[in-house]
């Protein structure tokens, strides 16, 4: 039998288990904490930072640090949602993103966070980022002014052997996601549309899928983010 | 010289752990990893080819494409820059007809910028073909060019060595270690061995009840205590462990471990082995960052020497099962790998990304096992600590900095170098000290970009845990100087080093870095200031490694602690200046069609 453990998020009391994430603890117990890169399965990269809770006081990511006993959590506050915004509004300068020709408009993470967190226009302006799209895969377009290199398919997606399949190369503001050529080219159908369906952003396209739900019909166009498993209370 | 990627990867066991030995060896052999190589490095190794590319494009001394039968890197630092770095550079693209970042036409001179190289009190200074040229000038940039033209070795090119161990035979730099001040803990008495007979005359428990009781806190900047990162290491039931040096410095500003390779490497390693002993660890590795690579026969010879002395090795110091060794692992630029988890990645042929924590190093570090990481300078008072005591240690400095510390002091002041100095020492002290005058310095910038920027009405403050700490780096900043200047400088150097993964540190740094650059052009606003603070304040809470959670700290603490040089260049009542120069944006197409642009109110 896994040991329960007591933790406090916003002031109300909630049990768990001891080895569960601070995020997972959060959403056994029907409490939204935003995330962007963690995605359910997959072992949390800690790469957006959008999760950031406080601590016992201390700001650490929700996604990566796992509960202790006694445990106190400030989660939905004015200023943790003011520095979440911030970070989704740097992934919009930093990028070249355009919802309205988007495939993913409507199913995006990081519009669905925009739209959350009320971001308008952005404060910082816009790196105007020069980044090649990637159309040699059989199967995929990558389109690099969208990712916002979240790690999520470096993490999960991977050849019949084992190896990688996607990489980022370079470092800094100069980092960009990668597909091994030779690779991708033995992508079955099936792993091509999860590394679609596993990227939060526009980033990966399976070729001849995008537009197939259309829009006003896609995910966050009934609901917005952050009520999904919410119970109410 | 030819050379088979195949070859060097079986040199390795086609180990993909062993990936930084098996690019460092392909790069100096081939002068670049082209890709075909890395087609053959991913096979042999058993990896994809993106892969391995993400290793080989996250540092800056690997190259796909050649650098030049003469590859110069010169520093382009804070410090750099103060002593004349400008005039250099242009001297060598005079010279060279070549140009910043590039190789020349005829393939034989690469000129490339590179962050601090650990030469600040002998700045400008530069790297070819792992080789340091110091105190370089345009003259000198001349004879450099036209020994290159004239097919000369690299080691035909210095002239002068420097001090100490830097001319010996095994390393023959003209680098100069300038030791202005010697204390009681670095360069104070050392027998070597003396502290590894201690131990093998004591318990592994009991040698770490010496190191905790003398308050040693890490000396690389953070300051966690020492003792009780050991005994969390020690208390680990999982095995093997490690013991890693942190030999990285990357910091700039700081040179201090440079200096302690040269004179005080046998210290060093004893402090490892005395970590070993304490943690159960048999096996040590000091990460050693690129820049330094022309000490390292010197440094094998030093680990050869200490094996045949007994003080390495099997059965240390005839006590049985005492076991330990060093083998050394380079680095290849990236300031980033100076982070523990990130050194440990980059160790294991990865790409220096720092790693989420928990678990701590001490429990999961290199291949998940318990791992040891510390500072060059933490592992010297180790060992002088188990020879001398914790009472002696705690004796120096002040209580909560116990012992010396070494300081790298460069900048505006007349005697620039090393100084090891008791912990607890004013601002003002270490002026006086370094030769700087008071009157004449705008600021002192210590702990690195990373660290703080101090105001004379500071100068007061002590240099320690308690007020400023370090892990070594006091960059003097003149009146002359302009610390916008510098700023930009910082920034741009935190932008080029992120490991890009955290959102806050790869995307805020260059929006940072950028805002400076609109403010020191006189475009600021008064609303920039307050986006810059809450982007540094936004970093510091978000960034997931210490170096992103600093990385801010140029532009905070000038904001903090300097307003005024954001005053004399932003006028009160512009809350708004937009950064984007219509003017500039259209000044290329305007010329194409022979327009003249008319803008409004103009």
């Amino acid at each position: 039998m896994s040991e329960t453990v007591r933790i406090s998020i916003d002031a109300k009391e909630y049990a768990t288990e001891k080895g569960r994430t601070i995020l997972e603890a959060a959403r056994d117990n029907g409490v939204y904490i935003p995330t962007l890169c963690y995605f359910d399965g997959i072992a949390p990269t800690g790469t957006c930072r959008v999760c950031t809770v406080n601590v016992n006081g201390r700001p650490m990511a929700a996604c990566t640090t796992p509960v202790a006993e006694g445990m106190t959590i400030e989660n939905d506050t004015p200023e943790l949602n003011e520095m979440r915004k911030t970070i989704i509004e740097l992934l919009f300068v930093e990028g070249n993103h355009f919802c309205p020709s988007c495939e993913k408009s409507g199913t995006c993470d990081l519009q669905a966070l925009a739209y959350r967190f009320k971001l308008m226009a952005p404060r910082f302006e816009y790196e105007f980022s020069q980044r090649d799209l990637d159309a040699t895969p059989p199967k995929l377009i990558i389109e690099r002014n969208r990712c916002i290199l979240c790690k999520r398919c470096v993490k999960a997606i991977f050849a019949d052997d084992g190896k990688a399949l996607f990489a980022v190369s370079n470092r800094g503001n100069r980092a960009m996601i990668n597909i091994d050529d030779k690779l991708a080219k033995t992508m079955s159908d099936e792993l091509a549309e999860k590394a679609m369906n596993i990227c939060p952003v526009g980033a990966i396209i399976k070729k001849g899928k995008g537009f197939s739900t259309p829009i006003g019909k896609r995910k966050y166009d009934t609901k917005p983010i952050g009520i999904e498993n919410q119970v109410s209370s | 010289m030819s050379i088979d990627s195949r070859e060097v990867c079986a040199r390795y066991g086609n180990d993909r752990l062993r990936l930084m030995d098996i690019l460092n060896d392909v790069q100096a052999a081939k002068g670049c990893i082209p890709d075909a190589d890395i087609d053959t490095i991913a096979e042999a190794v058993g990896e994809s080819r993106v892969d391995v590319d993400q290793t080989v494009s996250f540092y800056h001394f690997f190259s796909k494409t050649p650098r030049g039968k003469y590859t110069v890197y010169l520093n382009n630092s804070t410090v750099a820059q103060m002593n004349g770095r400008q005039a250099v550079a242009e001297a060598f693209e005079k010279e060279s007809g070549g140009t910043f970042d590039g190789v020349t036409g005829d393939g034989l001179i690469g000129l490339y910028s590179t962050a601090c190289i650990g030469m600040s009190d002998q700045e400008p200074a530069a790297i070819i073909n792992n080789r340091v040229f110091t105190s370089l000038t345009p003259e000198k940039v001349q004879s450099i060019v036209a020994d290159m033209r004239a097919a000369k070795a690299v080691d035909d090119m210095i002239g002068d060595y420097g001090d100490g161990a830097n001319r010996s035979d095994l390393i023959k730099a003209m680098v100069h270690n300038n030791i202005r001040k010697k204390g009681e803990v670095l360069f104070g008495a050392f027998e070597s061995g003396a502290a590894l007979r201690k131990c093998a005359g004591m318990e592994p428990g009991k040698v770490l009840e010496v190191i905790k009781a003398s308050n040693l806190r890490g000396r690389g900047g953070a300051g966690f205590p020492t003792g009780m990162k050991w005994e969390f290491c020690a208390r680990e039931a999982a095995s093997p462990k490690y013991v890693f040096c942190n030999a990285d410095e990357g910091e700039p500003g700081t040179f201090k471990d440079r200096v302690i390779l040269t004179e005080l490497p046998r210290m060093m390693f004893e402090g490892m082995a005395v970590a070993g002993y304490i943690v159960g660890a048999e096996n040590g590795i000091v990460y050693l960052r690129a820049e330094y690579r022309y000490l390292e026969h010197y440094l094998q010879k030093v680990l050869d020497d200490m094996r045949a002395q007994n003080l390495l090795g099997a059965n240390i110091c005839g006590k049985k099962g005492f076991k330990f060794d060093v083998r050394i692992q380079f680095g290849a630029g990236a300031y980033v790998c100076g982070e523990e988890s990130a050194l440990i990645e980059s160790a294991e042929g990865k790409r220096g990304e720092p790693r989420n924590r928990p678990p701590f190093p001490a429990q999961k570090g290199f291949l998940d096992k318990p791992t040891v990481v510390n500072n060059v300078e933490t592992f010297c008072c180790a060992a002088q600590i188990v020879d001398k005591g914790a009472e002696w240690f705690r004796s120096l400095g002040s209580e909560q900095s116990a012992g010396t510390k070494l300081l790298s002091i460069s900048g505006d002041c007349a005697k620039p170098g090393i100084y090891e100095v008791e912990c607890g020492l004013t601002v003002a002290e270490m002026l006086d000290m370094a030769g700087a005058t008071k009157d004449a310095v705008q600021a002192v910038q210590i702990g690195g970009p990373s660290g703080t920027c101090v105001a004379p009405s500071d100068f007061d403050k002590k240099i320690g845990f308690e007020c400023y700490a370090t892990g070594g780096s006091i960059i003097i900043i003149g009146t002359e100087r302009n610390l916008l200047s510098v700023v930009h400088n910082f920034m741009e150097f935190f932008a080029d080093e992120s490991c890009g993964a955290c959102v806050p540190c790869r995307a805020g740094t260059r929006v940072m870095c950028n805002m400076i650059k609109k403010i020191k052009d006189g475009k600021g606003s008064t609303g920039d200031i307050a986006v810059l603070l809450e982007l540094a304040d936004v970093m510091k809470k978000s960034n997931k490694c210490g170096l992103g959670q600093t990385a801010g700290n140029p532009v905070a603490t000038t904001i903090r602690n300097m307003r005024t040089i954001y005053d004399n260049v932003i006028s009160s009542d512009d809350m708004y200046k937009p950064g984007f120069d219509l003017e500039s944006a259209v000044e290329e197409s305007c010329a194409v069609v022979g327009r003249t642009p008319h803008f409004d109110g103009e």
